[in-house]
């Protein structure tokens, strides 16, 4: 008996060696390992890295998106690095230089179309989403003999990409619904330095960050025709300039049904705004400046990350009181977080202490830890069905 | 003794007057990962820009220790160039001053 078990126990393992056990991709995800230039695939429901990738380039800034199927992820590095990443064989598929620095992407909404965005040469270039082999050049405006660096890059409904442009003070359109060759809409002067851009979840408003003024650039996708608008005009550094030591990032703008939170520029403070009005409804007092505020997928709870020299921490708040429930600390440097797509693990990467924490957001619980070395962004595959990301 | 001359040299150029102790091995080594990853952060890991303009000595050429320094404390008001006076010691930021110049931040 114990021997007959023991031959079946041999012979399937045997056919494991050779045939490799079928799995979805749909637990998956992917970390940055920016000082290696590597990314570890990870999975979330045995909580564990499953392999790794190198030969990325330079990942300082790093960003992925998810192709539909979620089998690939395409990781945008700084030096213009694109390269289309096989979940299930961990290898690189393919990979082109297509600038000299870059700072992050988009897919289209269909999957065929990958853009990124380029500081040098300013622009965004767009990349057929399975080949690799360019599409469509879109050159940024000029100022003096260089062109605009361009950042905020989201996809939009109807096959569109929305991105600013930093120097120039501008947010455009390309829309690629009637092929390869984009119509591109221009909205100037919509203020000074526009540093990051978010797309609401249901895709209707482009959102951009001013540095060099106070207030945010909104554009109505429903609307365009109505033109950018300023809102939230206190939103910024103030009058006197307060100093920043990481840009907030707007891409992990937690938004909960009724309210927008927002990581309050150069203040050590969490901004709720209402969603509909756009008003500030509170300020909530943090423990130090804000970088990423992102919400639980229910919205219950929101986590902050924080800024040199403060970025050891995250703070949940509970959105229904207002109130921080609870101070963690997961290491060194807190880069980035990502909920699990129903809520109940966050990822969350100290670079710093080349550590990679997982928690139940529930009871706070730790449910495993992983040494990765100098990990950033976490990127898990849900995000190649939700708008904007 | 080159690096005793280079750090009076240093000196020397910065215009500092009072002779300022050289951060201890462990901090240069916290330095050095803040120049990188946090620096780097806007100005690239390679030190070759992003949102910042490029640190490499290239591009530093012709710039003056004193000018640097000036940036790393003050910041630079109009660009997202945070002041970092209230964050790092003279002799931090003298000595980053020291390695951008020399060549031998970039990783």
């Amino acid at each position: 008996m114990t021997r007959a078990w023991l031959l079946v126990l041999w012979l399937s393992l045997a056919a494991c060696a050779t045939t490799p056990a079928l799995r979805g991709t749909g637990d998956m995800g992917v970390i940055i390992e920016r000082a290696t230039g590597s990314v570890a695939i990870i999975e979330t429901t045995g909580r564990s890295v499953l392999g790794q990738v190198s030969g990325l380039g330079d990942l300082s800034h790093a960003s992925v998106v998810f192709s539909r199927d979620e089998r690939y992820a395409y990781v945008f590095g700084r030096d213009g690095g694109l390269t289309r990443v096989d979940l299930l064989t961990a290898k690189i598929d393919r990979r082109v230089l297509q600038s000299g620095n870059s700072i992050g992407g988009a897919i289209s909404q269909d999957g065929r179309l990958i853009a990124v965005s380029n500081y040098t040469p300013g622009g965004v270039r767009v990349f057929d989403a399975k080949t690799l082999a360019p599409v469509a050049d879109i050159p940024a405006s000029t100022f003096g003999d260089k062109r605009s660096k361009v950042v905020g890059l989201v996809d939009a409904p109807e096959q569109r990409f929305v991105f600013s442009l930093y120097d120039t003070g501008e947010i455009w359109i390309a829309d690629f619904s009637a092929g390869n060759t984009p119509r591109i809409t221009r909205f100037r002067d919509i203020g000074k330095q526009p540093y990051d851009g978010l797309i609401t979840p249901d895709g209707r408003y482009y959102i951009a960050g001013l540095f060099g003024e106070d207030g945010l650039a909104l554009l109505d996708l429903w609307h365009p025709e109505k033109g950018v608008r300023r809102i939230l005009e206190d939103y910024g550094r103030g009058r006197k300039k307060m100093p920043v030591y990481k840009m907030p990032h707007l891409e992990g703008w937690a938004m909960t049904e009724n309210h927008a939170f927002l990581p309050e520029v150069g203040r050590h403070r969490v901004l709720v705004v209402d969603r509909h009005t756009w008003k500030p409804v509170a300020h909530i007092d943090v423990h130090g400046q804000p970088v990423f505020v992102m919400a639980r997928p229910d919205g219950r709870q929101v986590w902050v990350n924080f800024a040199y020299p403060r970025n050891d921490t995250v703070q949940v708040i509970d959105t229904d009181s207002l109130k921080i429930v609870n101070t963690l600390k997961p290491g060194k440097a807190v880069l980035h977080m990502e909920f699990t797509p129903r809520g109940e693990q966050v990822w969350i990467s100290a670079r710093d202490d080349n550590r990679v924490t997982v928690y139940d957001t529930r009871t706070f619980a730790i449910l495993a830890r992983h040494s990765l070395p100098k990990p950033s962004g976490i990127f898990l595959t849900a995000r190649a069905h939700r708008i904007g990301l | 003794m080159v690096r005793f001359l280079a750090g009076i040299a240093g000196i020397l150029l910065t215009g500092v007057t009072l002779a300022i102790a050289s951060p201890s091995p462990e901090r240069q080594k916290e330095l050095r990962n803040l120049l990188i990853q946090d620096c780097g952060s806007c100005h690239g890991m390679t030190l070759k820009g992003g949102l910042g303009p490029p640190l490499v000595p290239e591009a530093l050429a012709g710039k003056s220790p004193e000018f640097l320094r000036r940036t790393i404390v003050e910041g630079r008001p109009g660009t997202p160039m945070p002041p970092w006076g209230g964050l790092l010691s003279d002799a931090d930021i003298d000595w980053l001053v020291k390695i951008l110049l020399d060549g031998e931040a970039a990783p």
